[in-house]
C-alpha cells in the first residue's frame, strides 16, 4: 500500500490538499482536506445586513458574484422583498454570464491539461490538425497555417528552456492518449479561450462596473438602473436614450446593444469550440465513463428564477436523485441540510458529530490535525476546515452533473435532447453520466442551455424597458426602521459548481448569526460522524492509478468537481 | 545597472546573470487566504493581454490557479525556480498571511503559509503584493477575524516591496506596473507604504465623472431614483470617493468598460487601508468631504501610464509632485472635520486644502525618463530593451531598495 498526498492541488480556487491510499494499482480510500480558513461567517456577525453581500462576495473571486447573490437573496428572504423584473433579468444576465465564463475557461485552463498533452501537441502535423479542426466545427480559426502558428509559438516555448506555467507537468504520462493533432487542437483552444473569456466578463462589468466582485447588487434589487429617458421616459415602446454623459449606461439601447453582441460572441465559441472539444475528448477517453462514479446521490436547489412569482419556473430545475436512480425527482427542503464537524477542525456544543441546520449552526475554529509541517493526516481524526454536510444524513453530489440529471429524470426537453445526443455519439447510456466524464459532458450540456438563454434575457429585458417600467429595486425594506426586531431568513443559488446556501438572522438590526452552505463543501466534505466519506473522496476509490509518483488519473476526478475550496471553507 | 534596478549593488552580478539566463522573467505567484479574485483579475489583463503575459512577457514559474503540475511537483518548480534565479525572480502575493496558531489557518504543501512567504519573497529581486488582502490582511483581517491575518509588510518587513491594493486591484495598475519593471528594470514611483503613485496617488474624488454634479449640488438621494438615473454624485448614498486615493475613474476596469460609479453603486474605498472597517460601512455617508483641492489632482496619472508606457514622462513628472501632497485618509478625514465645508458650497474659491503647505522641496528631482519610442508599449521584449534608465541614484525615483 502506498499513501500519496498532493498538496497543493493546482488549477482550483482555494486551498486543497487530496491524500489517497493505493493498493495494486488502485485507489481504495481517500481524503480530501481544505487548508485555508479566513473566518468569513464571524466577520459578518454584527455588521447592517445590506452590506452582507459586499463581504460574503469576498468568499470567493473566481466563482465571483455568487456569493453577493446569495446573501442579497437570503437577507430579502429575511425581509419579504421582492426584486422588480429589471433586478431579476439582471443578476440572471451576471450570473449566467458567470456560468458559462466559468466552465469554459473551466474545461480550458483548470481540466484540460489532465487529458490533453502540451509537449505532445508540439509534434503534430498542422494540416491533419485543421482538417480535424474542420471536421468538429466551421470556428474560424481551422486554417493550416494558423495551426503552423500554435505549433511554432509552442516550440518557441520549449526550445526557450523556460516552460513556465506548463513546467514539470506530467507529459509522456501513459493516460495520455490523444493524437498530437488532437492534443494541438485543444492547446490552441487554450490560448483562445485565455482570449475569449476577456470578452464574457466584460458582460460582468459592464453590469456590475466590475469583475471580479460585480459591485451593483443591492438588497431589495440591483443599484444598475436604466439611464434617464427625460421626455422618453415613460412612453411605451420608447427605450430610454442616455441623456447626460454620466449617466449608467448598461441599460441604454447602445448599452444592450453591446450585451447582445458580447453574448453572440460568447455563444459562438461555446457552440463551435467548447462543446466539440469536450465531446471529442470524450469520444478518446470513453473509459472514464466508468470511472470516478461517487455517491450516487444529486442535489440541485434550482436556478435562473423566470418569473416574479414566489416559486418560479426555474431554467435549472431545483430537485434531488438518490441512489443512482433515475426514476423519480424528489422534494428538497431547506431544512433537511444540517453540517457536521466530526472529521473538520472545528468544535459544536453538544458534539462535534451532530447535523447542525445551518440556521443554528456553529463555527468555532479548532484544528485538530498534526502540528505543521504536516506530512499526512492519517492518523488524526480532524482534517480538512471544510464541514460535512449532510441531506437527512445523506452526502449529496451537486453541481452541473446534478442539475443536468435532474432535468433529464424531470424530462426537460432541452436537456433530454443534448443528453440523448451525447449518448448516441459516444455509445452509452445515459447512466454513464455517473462518472468523471459525466462532470464534464453535463457541463458542457448545461454551458449550451445558459449561454442560449442569456440572450433571451436581454431580449427581455429591452422590452421590459421599452414598457416603461424602470424600476430596479424594492425599497420598502431598505430603512432598517421598518424591520422587525428578528427575522431569519436564507436562500440558494446554483452556482457554476453547485448548490449553494446562505442563512441570516438578523437581531436589532444587525446580523446575530451567519452560515454558508457552499457547492465545494458538499462535494468535497469530508467524513461525517458516521464516517462516511463525502462525495469525492468516494469518487476517488476505484481509479486506476499507473504511476504514484504521478497520479494523474487521480487529478482527472478530482477536477471533474471543478472544486473551490475558497468557497467550501470561507 | 543595479542602480537602474534600485537595488543594492551586492545584487547586481546575481541580477545580470539571472538576465542573461532567463529573456523572460521569471515569476513566483503565491496564494494565501486569498479569493483568486487577483488572479481572475489578472487573467483579464488588457495591456497587455493575460496570453501575452504568460507566455511571452513572463515565465510563470509558479502560480496555483493555472500552472500545469501538482503537489510535489508543483513545488518542485518552485523550489527551483528559487534555486535557478536567486534574485532574479519576481514574487508576487496575493491573499493575506494568517499568524494566528502557528499559521494552520493557511498551509501549503503541510506547511504554515507565513513561511513559504518568508522563503519566497526573501529570495525575489521584488514582491507585488496584489489585492488589500496581501496588503495589510483585507478582509480575513476585518473585525471579528481570528486568524491572526496580516498583510506582506507584516510578515516580510524587508521585502522590497510594492503594494497594489484594492478588491480586487485593478489589473491595468499591475500590468503598468511590470511593463514599468520590463521596460526600465525599476518599478514606479511609490509612497510611504509601497504603492504606486501613478495609480494610488490621486483623490477618486477629482478624477470621478460625476465631480460636476457633486459642485452643483446634484445629488442621487434613493437607489434608482432620478438622480441615479441622471448619474448624479454617489456621495450621499455612502461613495468613499472623496476619501479615496485610486484611479479607477481613469483606468476604469474590463478594457475600459466600466467601474463602480459608473455602474451606479458607491465607492467602497477598497484601496484604502483596513477599509471594511476604517472607511464606515459601505452605504453610510462620510464626513463633509474636503473642497476642492487641484494641487493634488492627479487624473492625468493613471489614465497616461495604464495607457501606455509611452506616457512614462507624464506619470513620472506628475506623480512626484503629488508623492509630497499624500496624506491618509485618517488626517484628511480630521481635517474634513476641522474644515466641515457644506458640499455645495466647496464649488467655487475654495481654499487650498490643509495639506497643501506640504514643503514643496519633498518632491524628489526627476531624473530625465528614459527616451523610449512608443511602439515599445505594446511590442515589449525584455531582451531587446534599451539600455536601464541613467536614473540618478539619488533621486527616490522608487522607493523599491
Amino acid at each position: 500500500m502506498t499513501r500519496t498526498v498532493i498538496d497543493p492541488i493546482t488549477r482550483i480556487g482555494g486551498h486543497l490538499r487530496i491524500e489517497v491510499a493505493i493498493s495494486s494499482g488502485v485507489v481504495f480510500d481517500a481524503w480530501s482536506s481544505g487548508t485555508m480558513f479566513r473566518g468569513m461567517e464571524q466577520i459578518l456577525r454584527g455588521r447592517d445586513p445590506r452590506d452582507a453581500w459586499l463581504f460574503a462576495q469576498r468568499i470567493c473571486g473566481s466563482c465571483t458574484g455568487v456569493h453577493a447573490l446569495a446573501s442579497a437573496r437570503a437577507v430579502e428572504n429575511a425581509l419579504g422583498l421582492t426584486i422588480p423584473k429589471n433586478a431579476r433579468l439582471t443578476r440572471n444576465l451576471l450570473a449566467g454570464s458567470q456560468a458559462v465564463g466559468d466552465h469554459v475557461t473551466g474545461f480550458y485552463h483548470r481540466h484540460s491539461l489532465d487529458w490533453v498533452d502540451v509537449i505532445a501537441a508540439a509534434k503534430a502535423d498542422p494540416g491533419a490538425t485543421s482538417a480535424l479542426g474542420r471536421s468538429r466545427s466551421d470556428w474560424p480559426l481551422s486554417g493550416t497555417d494558423y495551426f503552423k502558428g500554435v505549433k511554432d509559438r509552442l516550440t518557441a516555448l520549449v526550445g526557450s528552456g523556460q516552460l513556465g506555467l506548463f513546467a514539470n507537468g506530467d507529459w509522456g504520462h501513459p493516460a495520455y492518449r490523444l493524437a498530437p493533432e488532437a492534443d494541438l487542437l485543444i492547446v490552441a483552444h487554450y490560448l483562445e479561450a485565455l482570449d475569449w473569456q476577456r470578452k464574457i466578463w466584460r458582460i460582468q462589468a459592464l453590469l456590475g462596473g466590475k469583475s471580479p466582485h460585480p459591485q451593483t447588487y443591492l438588497v431589495g434589487g440591483m443599484v444598475l438602473t436604466p439611464p434617464w429617458g427625460g421626455p422618453n421616459r415613460a412612453v411605451p415602446g420608447q427605450h430610454p436614450q442616455q441623456v447626460e454623459r454620466t449617466a449608467p449606461a448598461a441599460l441604454s439601447a447602445p448599452g444592450l446593444a453591446e450585451l447582445a453582441g458580447l453574448v453572440a460572441e460568447a455563444k459562438t465559441f461555446v457552440d463551435q469550440v467548447y462543446v466539440p472539444d469536450v465531446l471529442a475528448l470524450a469520444g478518446e477517453y470513453r473509459d472514464w465513463a466508468a470511472l470516478g462514479t461517487g455517491i450516487g446521490n444529486y442535489l440541485s436547489y434550482g436556478e435562473f428564477p423566470e418569473d416574479e412569482s414566489s416559486e418560479p419556473a426555474l431554467l435549472l430545475p431545483r430537485g434531488r436523485l438518490m441512489d443512482r436512480s433515475l426514476v423519480k425527482v424528489q422534494a428538497v427542503d431547506q431544512a433537511s441540510v444540517g453540517e457536521s464537524v466530526a472529521s473538520s477542525h472545528y468544535t459544536y456544543s453538544g458534539g462535534d458529530g451532530l447535523l447542525k441546520h445551518p440556521w443554528d449552526g456553529e463555527t468555532e475554529p479548532k484544528y485538530g490535525g498534526p502540528r505543521p509541517p504536516v506530512t499526512s493526516f492519517e492518523d488524526a481524526a480532524k482534517y480538512s476546515w471544510l464541514k460535512a454536510p449532510r441531506y437527512e444524513d445523506e452526502p449529496m453530489e451537486v453541481g452541473p452533473l446534478a442539475r443536468v440529471l435532474v432535468g433529464y429524470v424531470e424530462g426537460r426537453g432541452d436537456v433530454r435532447a443534448k443528453v440523448d445526443g451525447v449518448a448516441t455519439v459516444l455509445g452509452i447510456g445515459p447512466d454513464a453520466l455517473f462518472s468523471t466524464l459525466g462532470r464534464m459532458i453535463a457541463r458542457a450540456i448545461e454551458t449550451q442551455i445558459v449561454v442560449a438563454r442569456l440572450d433571451a434575457w436581454q431580449q427581455h429585458l429591452v422590452d421590459n424597458l421599452a414598457t416603461g417600467d424602470l424600476a430596479v429595486a424594492d425599497l420598502t425594506g431598505w430603512d432598517p426602521a421598518t424591520w422587525p426586531s428578528a427575522a431569519t431568513g436564507w436562500a440558494s443559488v446554483e452556482t457554476p459548481r453547485g448548490a449553494l446556501g446562505h442563512w441570516v438572522r438578523i437581531k436589532d438590526r444587525r446580523i446575530d448569526h451567519y452560515q454558508v452552505v457552499d457547492a465545494s463543501t458538499w462535494n468535497g466534505s469530508p467524513r461525517d460522524g458516521t464516517g462516511r466519506r463525502g462525495p469525492l473522496e468516494e469518487a476517488l476509490i476505484g481509479t486506476p492509478v499507473a504511476d504514484p509518483a504521478r497520479p494523474l488519473e487521480v487529478l482527472r476526478t478530482v477536477h471533474s468537481f471543478d472544486p473551490c475550496a475558497a468557497c467550501a471553507v470561507h | 545597472m543595479a542602480a537602474a534596478l534600485a537595488l543594492p549593488a551586492s545584487y547586481a552580478p546575481r541580477i545580470a546573470s539571472a538576465v542573461a539566463a532567463a529573456p523572460r522573467l521569471p515569476v513566483i505567484w503565491l496564494r494565501g487566504q486569498d479569493c483568486a479574485g487577483n488572479t481572475e483579475a489578472f487573467l483579464r489583463a488588457v495591456h497587455p493581454t493575460a496570453a501575452q503575459l504568460l507566455l511571452d512577457l513572463l515565465s510563470v514559474e509558479y502560480h496555483e490557479s493555472i500552472m500545469a503540475s501538482s503537489g510535489a511537483s508543483a513545488e518542485q518548480s518552485r523550489t527551483k525556480a528559487m534555486e535557478t534565479y536567486p534574485h532574479g525572480y519576481l514574487a508576487v502575493v496575493e491573499g493575506a498571511i494568517p499568524t494566528a496558531d502557528d499559521g494552520v489557518y493557511c498551509m501549503v504543501g503541510g506547511r504554515p503559509f507565513r513561511d513559504v512567504v518568508r522563503e519566497v519573497c526573501g529570495g525575489a529581486l521584488a514582491t507585488i503584493a496584489v489585492g488589500s488582502c496581501a496588503f495589510d490582511g483585507g478582509a480575513p483581517a476585518a473585525a471579528g477575524g481570528r486568524t491572526g491575518a496580516v498583510g506582506v509588510a507584516d510578515v516580510v518587513p524587508n521585502a522590497k516591496l510594492v503594494n497594489l491594493p484594492g478588491c480586487p486591484l485593478n489589473v491595468e495598475n499591475l500590468t503598468a506596473t511590470i511593463v514599468h519593471y520590463l521596460t526600465f528594470k525599476q518599478f514606479p514611483l511609490t509612497d510611504g507604504k509601497g504603492r504606486p503613485l501613478f495609480a494610488y496617488g490621486g483623490l477618486l474624488h477629482n478624477q470621478c465623472e460625476r465631480r460636476a454634479h457633486f459642485e452643483f449640488g446634484e445629488f442621487a438621494l434613493s437607489w434608482g431614483d432620478e438622480g441615479s438615473q441622471k448619474g448624479w454624485c454617489l456621495y450621499k448614498m455612502g461613495c468613499k470617493g472623496p476619501e479615496t486615493f485610486a484611479n479607477c475613474p481613469t483606468a476604469l476596469y474590463a478594457d475600459g468598460t466600466s467601474w463602480a460609479v459608473k455602474a451606479g453603486h458607491g465607492c467602497l474605498g477598497c484601496t484604502m487601508p483596513r477599509f471594511w472597517d476604517a472607511m464606515g460601512a459601505p452605504y453610510q455617508r462620510l464626513p463633509a468631504p474636503l473642497p476642492f483641492a487641484p494641487q493634488i489632482n492627479a487624473d492625468h496619472i493613471g489614465q497616461a501610464l495604464v495607457g501606455g508606457v509611452a506616457a512614462l514622462t507624464v506619470a513620472h513628472g506628475a506623480a512626484g509632485i503629488v508623492r509630497a501632497r499624500w496624506v491618509g485618509a485618517t488626517e484628511r478625514r480630521a481635517a474634513a472635520r476641522r474644515e466641515r465645508p457644506a458640499p455645495a458650497e466647496a464649488a467655487v474659491g475654495a481654499g487650498p486644502a490643509p495639506e497643501a503647505e506640504v514643503e514643496a522641496e519633498d518632491a524628489p528631482e526627476l531624473a530625465a525618463p528614459p527616451a523610449v519610442p512608443p511602439a515599445v508599449a505594446t511590442e515589449i521584449q525584455p531582451s531587446e530593451q534599451p539600455a536601464p534608465a541613467e536614473a540618478d541614484p539619488t533621486s527616490d525615483a522608487s522607493e523599491v531598495d
